[in-house]
C-alpha cells in the first residue's frame, strides 16, 4: 500500500519541519522577531556533525552533542551581537539584521568549507521495515520518534519549570515580567539557546535523511518551517508541531497525487486557505486590541 | 518613540548618501583609470613572464547555491593557464568573475570583464546566464567558448528553431539535445539494461529539462516505454521518496537521471533506503558522484552514465590534471573542471595556430579563432579528435561507463 | 485635477522639501549619468547596471508605499515583478511584428505589465488584506511562491495560427517557425532588448509622482491613519480595506511596471529570478532607506546594488563583507548613542560654518 508509505514519509519530513518550526516559534513568541538566520544555524549544525563524524571520528551521540553545543553557543552569540542591540529598534530593522546574519553564515560556510556538498555519513541504521508492499526506513521512524520526544520535553519544560514560566511571562508581557524580577535579557538568551539547540537536532535528522551538506542547505527547510510555524499559529508550541507535521504530509501527498511540479503552489495554497478560515493559524491566539 | 525613529531614519539616509557619494567617487575613479584596475588584477593568475598577455575572461557562480560549478571551472582554468604560461611562448591572463548563476549578475560581470579589456572569453559556466550574455559576445565580437553552458540558448538566438547561431560562441560540453538522444539510443540498444524507463529531472534547470525533452522525443521514436516522469526543483531538491515510490509503482526497471550528481546522490541513497533497485542511468552531470566527500560509493554500484570525462581514467593527461587539482584545491575535479581545462588548451592551440598575439584587438582575435575552431581538431581531457561546427556545437563521442567496485569501467558498445 | 497639480504647487512649502529633493536627485543623477555615458567615461559594468537599478528603484518605491505608508509587510513583491516581466515580454513579443520601433513597444509593454500586475494585486489583495501582521506577511510570501510556480509551468507561444497557451507541456505544439514566448521553467529566451535608461528614469519619476500624489491625498492620509491606529481610523469612518487595497494595488502595479522594464532589458529571463530572495532584497532596500522615505529608498537601492559590484575585488569574500556591512548599518542606524554623537557632530559643524 503506497498510501501508507507516503503518509509515514510525510510524517518524517513533517517532523523535521516541526523541530525547526519549534525554534522559529519560540524565538518569535518571546523576542517577537522572525529569525531568518534560523535555517542557517541548521546548516552550521550539519557541518559540525559532519566533521565530528568524519574528521574526528567521534561516535554518533557525541557528534550530535557537539552540534548542539556549537549551535547553542552560536545562537546565543548571534543574539548578543546582532539582535540584542536592536531590542528597542523597529521589528523590520531586526528582520533585516537577521537576513544579514543569514547571508553571513552562508557565505562564511562557503569560504570555510567550500561550496561543494559533502555527503553525511549514514550512521543511523539504513534498514527498512516493510508494511505490505511499501517499506519505511528506520530513519524515518526515528525522526518521528525524536520529534515527539522533543515536543514532550519542550512542553514539560515550558509548563513545569521556573524558567519555562518565566518564558511564558515574557511572551505575555515583557514590561510586567521585568517588574516581577525576571531577567528578560537572560530569558531571551535562553530562548535562543534552546531554539538553536533544536536546530542542531533538526540538522542531524535532516542531514541523515537527506545526506547532502552544503552552505545553502538550511534556507529552504527554514522557509518551509517558518510557513509551518505560521500554519500552526506563530508563537504556539503545539501549533508549530502540528503545523510542521501537516506541512510535511501535504507536501508529500501533493507530490504523490497531484503534481510534483506544483507541490509548492499547493502547499502555499493550503496555507492561504487555512489562514483565511483561521486568520491566526490553527492554534494561534486571537489578540484583542484594546482601544 | 516615533520621532526618534524618524530622526534615526533621516540619519540613516544621510549615512547612505555619504556612502553613495563615496561609491560614486570610487566608481568614477575606477572607470576613468586604466581598464586593468586593481580589482581585476587581484584575480589574475601570476606568471613570471612579464610579456604581454592575452586576457581571458569568464563568469560563473563563485558564490551561492551553484558555486560548486563556478569554483570548479575557475580552479581548473587557473591550472591550465599556469601550465600554458609555464611553457613559455603564448601567455594568458585569467579573470573569472562571479555571476551567482543569475543572468542579471552575468551581464554585469560581462561589463566588468569588458572594462578589464577581455580579449577571449570562457563565456559563462551555467546556461541561463549564458543565454543572457551570448548576444553581447556576438555584438561585441569577442570569441567565447563555454566550458559547460550546455543549453541551445547559449549558442542560438532562436533556440526553439535552432537557428540564428551567434557564430562566435562555442561549447566545450555537449549540447543538451545530443545527450538526451544519445542516452535514449543507448538504452533502447541495450535491452538487458531494462525496458521500462522512469525519469526524474529538475524542471527549473535548463540543462536537465533540455536533456529530458530530447530523451522523451527520441524514446518515443525508438518506441522505448517511458512509464513515469517525476520532477523536482530548487525548493524541493531533498525529498525524492515520492518520485521513487511512483517509479517503483509503475514498474520501472531503469531510472534515467539527467541531473547533477548532488541530487543524484540523494536519489541513490533514498532508493537504497526504500529497497528499490532499478538500473540507474545518468549523463555527464552525474560524473563527480564518486568524488563526493563522504559518499558511500557502494550505492553507485552498477550506475551507468554517459560522460566525456572520468577522473579515474589512467591516461597521463587525466592523471596529471587530477593530481594537480587535488594538490592545489584538495578536491577531485569534476567534469566542469575538465571542460574548463580543455577550453583553455583549445584556446591555446587555436591561438598558436592562428598566430594570435596579445596586442591584437578582440575582434581580430575573434575572427581568427572562429576560423580555427571550425577547422581544427582538438584532443583533451574530455575527448579526443573533437571538432566544432559553424554553430559552435562540439562533436565528441560520449562514452558509456558503468561504476564497478567504486571506479568507472568503460562499456564496450 | 486638483490632485494632479498638487505635487507641483506644493513644492514651495517646507513640508514638501523631501519630495523636491527626491525629484532633484533623480534628475541630477540622470543628467550626470548621461554626461558620463556620452563622454564614454562610464565603464561597461556601470552601464549594464543602469536599467536594473531603475527597475529595483521603482519596485522598491512601490514596496515602500506598501510597507512604509500602509504598514503591511509584503514578502512577495518579486511575484508582482514577475507578472509584469513576463506580461511585458509576451506583449513585446506579440507586437514585435506590428510595432518595430522599440520605445513605443516598450511603453505599451510596461503599461500592460503594470495593469496585469495590478489585477493580480487586486485579486491577491482580497484575501491578503483580511489578515494582519505576520500572517499577512506569510500570505504574501505564499502568493509570491505560487506566482513563481505558475510561471514555471506556463507555456506561451506564438506562430502563424496565433497565440498558444498551455499549462501542460506535452499539449503544447507550435507550427514550424513559431516562437516560444514563455517556455515553462526555462522562461523567456531570445527577448529583444528594448529597455533603456531614459525610459527607466521616466518610470522612476512617474512612480514618485504616483506615490507622492497618493501619500498626500485624502486617501493617503486615510491609509496612514489606518496604519497608525486601525481602530481609531475605523471609528471615524475610514474604509480600511478600500484604502489599504488602493495602496496594495498601486504597489503591485509599480512592481509590474518595473518587472516589464527589467524583463525587456535582458535577452533571457527565468521564473526563478523572482523568488523569495528577490522579494527580500527589495525589502532590504526599503527598510534601509527608511520606511515611508522615498528619497532614502532610491539612495539605498542604488548603494546596495553597487556595493557588491564595488566589492568584486574581494572575490569570494565579497558577499561576506556585504552581509557584515548590512548588519553594521542596521546596528549603527538604530543605536541611539551613536546617533546622538553623529548628530552633534553635524550640528557642531553647521555652527562652526555659520
Amino acid at each position: 500500500m503506497q498510501f501508507l508509505s507516503y503518509l509515514i514519509n510525510g510524517l518524517g519530513l513533517g517532523s523535521v519541519y516541526a523541530i525547526i518550526a519549534l525554534g522559529y516559534t519560540m524565538v518569535y513568541g518571546i523576542a517577537k522577531m522572525l529569525n531568518f538566520a534560523h535555517g542557517d544555524i541548521i546548516m552550521i549544525g550539519a557541518y559540525i556533525a559532519f566533521f565530528a563524524l568524519t574528521k574526528f571520528a567521534l561516535p554518533f551521540p557525541l557528534a550530535v552533542l557537539a552540534a548542539i553545543a556549537v549551535c547553542t553557543m552560536l545562537g546565543v552569540l548571534i543574539e548578543r551581537l546582532a539582535y540584542k542591540p536592536l531590542r528597542q529598534a523597529p521589528s523590520l530593522a531586526v528582520l533585516i539584521t537577521a537576513i544579514g546574519v543569514s547571508y553571513f553564515l552562508q557565505n562564511g560556510a562557503q569560504i570555510l568549507w567550500s561550496s561543494s556538498s559533502k555527503v553525511f555519513p549514514s550512521v543511523i541504521s539504513t534498514g527498512s521495515i516493510s508494511l505490505g508492499s511499501a517499506s519505511v526506513s528506520y530513519l524515518t521512524l526515528l525522526t518521528i520518534a525524536t520529534c515527539i520526544v522533543v515536543m514532550i520535553c519542550l512542553t514539560l519544560f515550558i509548563n513545569r519549570t521556573k524558567t519555562g514560566s518565566a518564558m511564558r511571562a515574557c511572551s505575555e508581557d515583557k514590561g510586567a515580567s521585568m517588574l516581577m524580577g525576571i531577567n528578560v535579557n537572560m530569558i531571551i538568551s535562553i530562548t535562543f539557546a534552546i531554539g538553536s539547540g533544536l536546530a542542531a537536532i533538526a540538522s542531524v535528522l535532516l542531514a541523515s535523511t537527506y545526506p547532502s551538506v552544503y552552505p545553502t542547505m538550511g534556507s529552504m527547510p527554514g522557509i518551509k518551517a517558518f510557513t509551518a510555524a505560521v500554519f500552526g499559529g506563530i508563537g504556539s508550541i503545539p501549533g508549530a508541531f502540528i503545523g510542521g507535521l501537516l506541512l510535511g504530509i501535504i507536501e508529500i501527498f501533493a507530490k504523490a497525487y497531484i503534481s510534483t511540479q506544483l507541490s509548492d503552489a499547493i502547499v502555499f495554497g493550503v496555507l492561504i486557505v487555512i489562514l483565511l478560515i483561521k486568520p491566526t493559524g490553527l492554534l494561534g491566539k486571537k489578540i484583542n486590541v484594546k482601544v | 518613540m516615533k520621532k526618534m525613529f524618524k530622526t534615526s531614519l533621516a540619519v540613516a539616509m544621510s549615512v547612505c548618501m555619504a556612502a553613495a557619494l563615496t561609491a560614486c567617487g570610487g566608481s568614477g575613479s575606477a572607470s576613468s583609470s586604466a581598464p586593468a584596475d586593481s580589482g581585476a588584477a587581484a584575480e589574475t593568475t601570476e606568471s613570471a613572464d612579464t610579456g604581454a598577455k592575452i586576457k581571458i575572461g569568464g563568469s560563473g557562480p563563485l558564490t551561492g547555491p551553484a558555486a560548486v560549478y563556478g569554483q570548479a571551472v575557475k580552479n581548473a582554468a587557473e591550472i591550465a593557464v599556469e601550465e600554458v604560461n609555464a611553457k613559455g611562448g603564448l601567455q594568458f591572463e585569467l579573470n573569472m568573475q562571479d555571476d551567482a548563476h543569475d543572468p542579471e549578475k552575468a551581464v554585469t560581470a560581462y561589463g566588468v570583464l569588458k572594462d578589464w579589456g577581455m580579449q577571449v572569453s570562457l563565456a559563462t559556466v551555467t546556461s541561463a546566464p549564458g543565454a543572457a550574455v551570448s548576444p553581447s559576445y556576438a555584438e561585441d565580437k569577442i570569441f567565447a567558448i563555454t566550458p559547460s553552458g550546455s543549453s541551445t540558448s547559449v549558442i542560438f538566438a532562436d533556440p526553439d528553431n535552432l537557428s540564428g547561431a551567434f557564430g562566435n560562441v562555442f561549447q566545450m560540453c555537449f549540447t543538451d539535445p545530443n545527450q538526451g538522444t544519445a542516452s535514449a539510443d543507448y538504452i533502447s540498444g541495450h535491452a538487458d539494461l531494462g525496458s521500462k524507463v522512469a525519469i526524474i529531472y529538475k524542471n527549473d534547470d535548463n540543462y536537465s529539462k533540455g536533456i529530458h525533452d530530447t530523451f522523451v522525443a527520441e524514446a518515443a521514436a525508438k518506441s522505448l516505454a517511458v512509464v513515469y516522469e517525476g520532477t523536482f526543483d530548487d525548493s524541493n531538491a531533498q525529498d525524492f521518496t515520492v518520485q521513487l515510490g511512483k517509479a517503483q509503482e509503475a514498474g520501472a526497471d531503469i531510472l534515467f537521471l539527467p541531473i547533477y550528481y548532488d541530487p543524484a546522490s540523494l536519489i541513490l541513497t533514498q532508493a537504497n533506503g526504500m529497497g528499490y533497485k532499478p538500473t540507474f542511468f545518468g549523463v555527464d552531470g552525474m560524473d563527480g558522484i564518486l568524488g563526493l566527500e563522504g559518499f558511500d560509493t557502494s550505492l553507485a554500484e552498477g550506475v551507468y552514465l554517459l560522460t566525456p570525462f572520468s577522473a579515474d581514467a589512467t591516461d597521463e593527461l587525466t592523471v596529471n590534471f587530477v593530481n594537480k587539482y587535488k594538490e592545489k584545491f584538495g578536491e577531485v575535479p569534476n567534469q566542469f573542471a575538465a571542460d574548463a581545462y580543455d577550453c583553455i588548451y583549445a584556446i591555446a592551440q587555436a591561438c598558436e595556430a592562428a598566430g594570435v598575439t596579445a596586442d591584437m584587438s578582440s575582434a581580430d582575435i575573434c575572427a581568427k579563432l572562429v576560423e580555427q575552431f571550425t577547422s581544427m581538431t582538438f584532443s583533451g581531457l574530455t575527448g579526443s579528435e573533437m571538432t566544432w561546427n559553424a554553430n559552435g556545437e562540439v562533436t565528441k563521442s560520449p562514452k558509456a561507463v558503468v561504476i564497478q567496485n567504486g571506479v568507472y569501467v568503460g562499456v564496450e558498445d | 485635477m486638483k490632485e494632479k497639480s498638487s505635487v507641483f504647487s506644493r513644492f514651495g512649502d517646507k513640508k514638501n522639501r523631501g519630495r523636491l529633493m527626491s525629484f532633484a536627485l533623480v534628475i541630477i543623477a540622470y543628467i550626470a549619468v548621461e554626461v558620463l555615458l556620452k563622454t564614454g567615461s562610464l565603464g561597461s559594468m556601470f552601464s549594464s547596471l543602469l536599467v536594473p537599478i531603475t527597475c529595483y528603484v521603482v519596485a522598491a518605491i512601490g514596496l515602500n508605499l506598501n510597507v512604509g505608508i500602509s504598514g503591511e509587510l509584503n514578502l512577495g513583491q518579486a511575484g508582482f515583478m514577475s507578472v509584469g516581466a513576463f506580461c511585458g515580454i509576451c506583449v513585446s513579443g506579440i507586437l514585435a511584428g506590428s510595432i518595430t520601433a522599440g520605445i513605443p513597444r516598450l511603453i505599451i509593454a510596461i503599461i500592460c505589465g503594470a495593469v496585469l500586475a495590478a489585477v493580480f494585486g487586486f485579486l491577491i489583495g482580497i484575501p491578503v488584506l483580511k489578515l494582519q501582521g505576520d500572517y499577512l506577511a506569510i500570505v504574501t510570501l505564499a502568493f509570491g511562491q505560487i506566482i513563481k510556480s505558475i510561471f514555471m509551468n506556463a507555456y506561451i507561444g506564438i506562430d502563424t495560427e496565433g497565440l498558444h497557451f498551455s499549462f501542460v507541456e506535452s499539449n503544447f505544439k507550435l507550427q514550424p517557425g513559431g516562437k516560444m514566448l514563455l517556455n515553462g521553467p526555462m522562461g523567456a529566451t531570445g527577448t529583444q532588448k528594448i529597455a533603456n535608461f531614459t525610459i527607466g528614469t521616466v518610470l522612476v519619476i512617474v512612480a514618485l509622482l504616483v506615490v507622492y500624489n497618493l501619500m498626500f491625498s485624502r486617501s493617503g492620509r486615510a491609509i496612514m491613519a489606518a496604519r497608525d491606529n486601525r481602530i481609531a481610523a475605523e471609528s471615524v469612518g475610514i474604509p480600511i480595506s478600500r484604502t489599504k487595497m488602493l495602496a496594495f494595488v498601486t504597489s503591485a502595479a509599480l512592481a509590474g511596471a518595473a518587472g516589464a522594464l527589467y524583463g525587456l532589458n535582458y535577452s533571457t529571463l527565468v521564473p526563478n529570478k523572482f523568488d523569495f530572495n528577490t522579494s527580500i532584497l527589495i525589502l532590504v532596500y526599503v527598510v534601509l532607506g527608511g520606511l515611508g522615505n522615498m528619497t532614502g529608498t532610491i539612495i539605498s537601492t542604488v548603494v546596495l546594488i553597487l556595493l557588491p559590484e564595488l566589492l568584486r575585488s574581494l572575490q569570494d569574500y565579497r558577499m561576506l563583507i556585504y552581509a557584515v556591512v548590512l548588519i553594521l548599518i542596521m546596528l549603527v542606524t538604530n543605536n541611539e548613542w551613536l546617533m546622538t554623537k553623529w548628530k552633534s557632530l553635524f550640528s557642531g559643524k553647521a555652527k562652526g560654518g555659520a
